[in-house]
């Protein structure tokens, strides 16, 4: 081997092994500040048998929108079993509002909040995910399911987790993943059908709900306070209310939703396709 | 062992003239006005390339059979002999430039030239990973489309804004129809395509048609054929548009033009 023949290799295995090590100390930096921060919020919290609840409806007052047949032909297996499926982004029964994700924005003790060991499942089911909207608390295990005879691509969009998209074959082991860090709410997509849409809720704490399809909801095990309870919706945007919750009691918080008059909004967010410094 | 070689040469060669000859491999048949002219053009390139290829390939197992090693002396390499050199290129020049003045007709009708009056209208917009189909409904023209009103979650076939961002203020945008992962047109009438792409450059290939044209983002593109026989063909994007690419495939449905009428009508209850 001649000596300029050695140089490369040597220089090769030297940027080899930097770049492996400079990704292995980056992954350890991600995952490290949540612990810290979660030491610094409080002591863990632990129920003393005071905790109230809250529970309420949503309703929503405008006339409820004819269901929207989904077009699933790109995929025969789709459309075979989505022949029925219609638009489920506004879902209103008798004026009550389904699919509201409710949780508590402020008001909490400094506490830290033990992250659940079950794992929260999200399924594919004849090309929609289901739930559509569901809730977790940081660094619980996220277990994505693919029910149906093809292949799926999950593909959640954070703003603060870190982004990812794996493919799912038909009757592929589950996906299990986490979100380490508070985020409401991240849209998950699917590559492989674009109508597929879920909302995953991450919260540090176990305070939420999502409406269900007569519009109620129920947020149980909270220490007497005052909070602030935000609802959101996904077509309508979020309100919010102040709630106290006394000892042994279930308060109430009702939310009232009207028609978005403004346009829908869209999956797209646009950006300057040059950042100039 | 240049003697089995040389054979093996022979053999490979053989059986892959046999394989292109038998049609195996080929195109499915074709369902457009211009596929018969298409596939004339193929045939008389793969004729020409396949006699190229199969002389070529005789004379390299000559050569491996004529001159073993060691029997004749090593082979030596020749600067070459620039007037035999200067009529190989010529010939070769010749052989493609005709091919391509030969296939250009075919190729001018459908894509510099504007397609008949009478034709059906259908935008194709092609995005990672799927391809939809507007309809410009009665007035035959297009509403506005705007990209932060893109909505893929929606996609029925009057939802507004949808999957094209199509303005709910825009009157003329009204009445059209917008059909996900189906193309339906009837037979043996023109068909007009505008193709358009969201994001990354798609390329809309229907083998059946024998037609491919790409999809840039910021261009429309206006191409046009004839489907002539009814059936349901496959659209594949024939451009690599990203990880789910191979996935990204529609089909083509060519009906009679009441089943047309009466599946846009379905199509505009939904």
């Amino acid at each position: 081997m001649t000596k300029s023949l050695r140089f490369v290799w040597v220089t090769a295995v030297a940027i080899i092994v930097s770049v492996t090590l400079s990704c292995a100390t980056k992954q350890t930096e991600e995952t490290a500040p949540t612990g810290s921060k979660e030491a610094e919020s409080g002591p863990v919290f632990s129920p003393t048998g005071n905790e109230g609840s809250i529970a309420g409806v949503i309703a929503y007052t405008a006339a409820a929108p004819t269901p929207r047949k989904i077009q699933m032909d790109s995929d025969p297996i789709c459309a075979q079993k989505g022949k029925d499926a219609t638009s489920e982004e506004l879902l209103v029964k008798d004026g009550k509002l389904q699919n509201v994700f409710v949780f508590v924005k402020s008001g909490l003790p400094r506490n830290t909040f033990p992250t659940p060991s079950q794992e929260v499942v999200l399924d594919q089911v004849g090309c929609r995910y289901v739930p559509h909207v569901v809730g977790l608390q940081t660094n619980q295990a996220f277990k994505v399911v693919n029910s149906d005879a093809t292949n799926h691509n999950v593909h959640p969009v954070p703003q603060k987790n870190r982004e990812w998209n794996e493919t799912q074959y038909a009757s592929a082991p589950p996906i299990i993943k986490k979100f380490p860090l508070e985020e409401v709410l991240i849209p998950v997509k699917c590559n492989q059908h674009s109508w597929m849409k879920a909302w995953v809720g991450v919260l540090k704490h176990p305070f939420f709900a999502v409406s269900g399809a007569d519009g109620s909801f129920t947020i149980k095990g909270l220490p007497p306070g005052e909070y602030e309870l935000e609802a959101w919706h996904e077509k309508l945007n979020s309100k919010t209310l102040k709630v106290t919750v006394k000892e042994k009691t279930e308060a109430k918080a009702d939310f009232s939703f009207e028609a978005s008059t403004a346009y829908q909004r869209g999956a797209l967010k646009l950006q300057p396709a040059l950042v100039l410094p | 062992m240049g003697r089995i070689l040389a054979i093996a040469i022979w053999l490979v060669t053989l059986a892959t003239l046999v394989v292109f000859a038998s049609g195996r491999w080929s195109f499915p048949a074709p369902a457009s006005a211009h596929g018969l002219l298409i596939d004339r053009q193929f045939n008389v390139t793969w004729v020409i390339v396949g006699v190229g290829f199969a002389l070529a390939q005789i004379a390299l197992g000559y050569v491996v059979w004529r001159y073993p090693r060691g029997k004749r002396g090593r082979a030596f390499y020749t600067t070459g002999n620039a007037r035999v050199e200067v009529i190989c290129a010529a010939i070769t020049a010749i052989v493609f430039v005709s091919l391509a003045i030969f296939g250009q007709t075919v190729w001018a009708e459908l894509h510099l030239r504007d397609a008949p009056a009478d034709a059906v209208l259908v935008e194709v917009t092609g995005q990672q990973f799927v391809w939809n189909f507007r309809y410009p409904g009665a007035d035959g023209k297009f509403g506005g489309s705007r990209p932060e009103l893109y909505n893929d979650e929606d996609n029925a076939a009057t939802a507004r804004p949808g999957p094209l961002g199509i303005d709910p203020k825009d009157p003329l945008g009204l009445d059209d129809l917008v059909s996900v992962g189906l193309m339906v047109v009837p037979v043996n009438r023109p068909v007009k395509l505008i193709l358009r792409a969201k994001d990354v450059t798609h390329s809309f290939f229907v083998p059946a048609l024998r037609f491919k044209q790409d999809a840039v983002p910021g261009l429309r593109i206006n191409v046009h054929f004839t489907p002539i026989r009814e059936g349901r063909y496959e659209i594949a994007c024939a451009e690599l548009c990203g990880i789910s690419h191979h996935r990204m495939r529609a089909f083509l449905e060519v009906r009679s033009q009441s089943e047309f009428e009466k599946w846009l009508q379905e199509k505009a209850s939904q």
